[in-house]
């Protein structure tokens, strides 16, 4: 089985992050960043069904330079190739025009599966492996916890609200988004950091995809981004730790009578 | 008449859900505001009861695509059929709540269509003729004010409690309702679902707990969670846990708050190290006191917080286990 899966690259969790000087964004410049969690998930889901099935396993990026990172990091774990959709064209895409430039690569490489994150961790869209799917004229399903490989068809686990779960059959080709905890991620080895430097990683402007302006227009746009205004019904308890414990040990005692 | 705003009525079994009342709370009030005519539609068979149901508010129709393939949800059936609807329509918006099913079909129906879907929003506003999104970016910590760019249909999806299901308002007459047939091919039905179903039996139910300690991945690592459990067991209070915790297996899944773990209401919920995701919060904000402990002063648990400390957890918890044992043998 051919599986392409879909990395993300966002800002560290644990960073501070600042807004940019005309708010519109944060301010990229002192942030690190990472692999959108989800996306390891689907990495790890890529590499396990490899093992048991055969096959190959893409990863691919659609993002600035930095984003190699993401899929040299990718490569290391055993991908085995990796494309990087990479052009000035590609700047501040909204998720249809993401989704446009990662079906054109995606169709290149004609996988079985394509397995993506469920949502960013930063713009939480949650509709790129969705419209991905409708670009490609693919099956699909979304928040999967458990994939199961058949004859030409997955048996999938989707994750629903409240504790609940459905078993769905999908046909392949098709792309499903990948919920965190599916899986138990592997870390590279020093062998696999070694390994990936010898392996192929293609880089994709939108000429090479065959992309117009048309295809990348936005339909949608960020104008302003801020910090939510806070309703402020908090009640702050402050100083030494020891302080802190007794003030709250009283309140809970006194005030709402907990203990 | 164009229908002017489409809201998506999700339902269980012919019952609207309180994901359908808020769609369509945020569909009255968008209809008020922008002038604009509204209408709901359902999906699935032998909906009658729920179409009388939804005909008692305030809108101007109710719209009914019935069909044995619509019976049960699948992507494909839901995506094609409201996807034959806005063509023979024509509205202007679509309303959604951001609920697992509409993230299940809502993308694929707009990128259908060509258009955006501007999901998980807030609030809106409205600025002269332009239409102003709200929605969260980095997990709550920030907001972004966004905005369709060309010409409508426009898609938007509202997250759980933007809109409260108890303001929708009554009709003064019942509205229209239309059944209109849908005709779709079995065979683009391509994903074939089984029953719902949940895990073996729960061995933990918090929902019934006086008094919880949640932690989250600001507990660090599982060697740490000692520490949590001596401050559990000084309160009387059950361990719960934000969703990395279970997922990285330090605590059982039947540990889990939030909208796919448990939903829980104690008299004291004291969140370490969590950050306040939304989907943790739905799980525990019917909780009486909310204790937050957590070294990012602006994290989102705060806004749901009674008492709010900014600190490093494993310097106030040790003092915090001591002084609760001592308040309460005094
Ligand atoms: C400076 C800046 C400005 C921006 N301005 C806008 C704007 O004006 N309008 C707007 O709509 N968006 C804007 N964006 C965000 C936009 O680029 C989003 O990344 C895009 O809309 C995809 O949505 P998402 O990230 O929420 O992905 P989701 O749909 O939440 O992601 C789901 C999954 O899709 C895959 N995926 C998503 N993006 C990529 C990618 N780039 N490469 C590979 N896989 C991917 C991953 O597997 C991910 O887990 C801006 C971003 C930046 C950095
Ligand atoms: C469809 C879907 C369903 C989901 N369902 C759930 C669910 O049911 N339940 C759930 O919880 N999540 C759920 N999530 C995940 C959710 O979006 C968040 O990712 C998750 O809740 C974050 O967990 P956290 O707060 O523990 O971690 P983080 O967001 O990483 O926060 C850790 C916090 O710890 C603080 N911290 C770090 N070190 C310290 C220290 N020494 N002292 C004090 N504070 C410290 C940090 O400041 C930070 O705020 C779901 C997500 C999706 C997309």
């Amino acid at each position: 089985m051919k599986i392409a899966v879909c990395l993300k690259q966002v800002p560290a969790r644990d960073g501070v992050l600042r807004l940019n000087a005309d708010s519109t964004w944060v301010r990229e410049d002192d942030v690190s960043f990472e692999i959108n969690e989800p996306d390891i998930y689907a990495l790890e889901e890529a590499l396990r069904l490899k093992e048991k099935e055969g096959g190959e396993v893409v990863v691919c990026t659609l993002g600035p330079e930095r984003a190699a990172q993401a899929l040299k990091e990718a490569l290391a774990k055993g991908a085995d190739r990796a494309i990087h959709l990479h052009d000035p064209a590609f700047q501040n895409l909204d998720a249809y025009a993401t989704a446009r430039a990662l079906a054109a690569a995606i169709r290149q490489a004609a996988p079985d599966l394509v397995l993506t994150g469920l949502q960013a961790d930063d713009d939480g869209f949650a509709q790129t492996g969705v419209i991905l799917a409708e670009m490609l004229g693919w099956a699909h399903s979304t928040i999967i916890m458990e994939i199961q490989a058949q004859e030409r068809a997955l048996k999938a686990k989707r994750e629903l609200e409240g504790g609940w779960f459905q078993w769905i059959e999908i046909p392949l080709p098709a792309v499903l988004t990948i919920q965190s905890g599916i899986n138990k991620p592997r870390y590279a080895t020093l062998k696999g950091i070694l390994a990936a430097k010898t392996k192929p990683l293609q880089r994709l402007g939108w000429k090479e995809l065959g992309l117009d302006e048309e295809a990348l227009k936005p339909r949608q746009k960020i104008t302003k981004v801020f910090v939510p205004p806070k309703s402020g019904k908090v009640e702050w308890l402050e100083g030494t730790p020891r302080e802190i414990a007794q003030r709250l040990a009283d309140k809970l005692k006194n005030e709402a009578r907990v203990i | 008449m164009a229908a002017g705003i489409l809201v998506f009525a999700e339902h269980h079994q012919g019952k609207p859900t309180r994901a359908a009342w808020e769609a369509l709370a945020a569909g009255q009030r968008l209809a008020a505001d922008l002038g604009l005519s509204l209408t709901a539609v359902a999906l699935g068979v032998e909906l009658s009861p729920l179409l009388a149901e939804l005909a008692r508010t305030k809108l101007d129709e109710v719209i009914a695509l019935e069909s044995p393939t619509l019976e049960v949800y699948t992507p494909e059936g839901f995506t094609s059929a409201v996807f034959q609807l806005i063509e023979a329509r024509q509205p202007r918006l679509i309303i959604f709540s951001h609920t697992y099913q509409a993230r299940d079909f809502a993308p694929r129906l707009a990128a259908r269509r060509g258009r955006a879907l501007i999901s998980d929003c807030l609030s809106y506003r409205r600025e002269g003729e332009r239409l102003i999104l709200i929605r969260p970016v980095f997990q709550g910590k920030f907001c972004a004010e966004t905005e369709f760019v060309g010409e409508p249909p426009y898609f938007v999806s509202f997250q759980a409690g933007s809109f409260r299901e108890d303001s929708v308002e009554a009709g003064a007459v019942p509205a229209r309702v239309t059944h209109q047939a849908v005709t779709l091919a079995a065979d683009t039905i391509r994903t074939r679902p089984g029953e719902v179903f949940r895990e073996a039996k729960q061995a933990v139910d918090l929902s019934q707990a006086k008094a919880i300690v949640a932690v989250g991945r600001g507990i660090k690592g599982p060697e740490n969670l000692e520490l949590a459990r001596k401050l559990a067991e000084a309160l009387g209070a059950e361990l719960g846990a934000s969703r990395p915790i279970c997922d990285n297996g330090w605590l059982s899944m039947d540990r889990q708050i939030g909208s796919s773990g448990q939903t829980v209401a104690p008299n004291l919920y004291l969140a370490l190290g969590i950050s306040g995701a939304i989907q943790h919060l739905v799980g525990m904000k019917g909780s009486r006191t909310v204790v937050a402990i957590n070294k990012d002063k602006e994290a989102p648990i705060f806004e749901v917080a009674t008492y709010g400390i900014v600190g490093d957890l494993f310097e106030i918890v040790p003092p915090l286990i001591e002084e609760i044992i001592k308040a309460k043998s005094a």
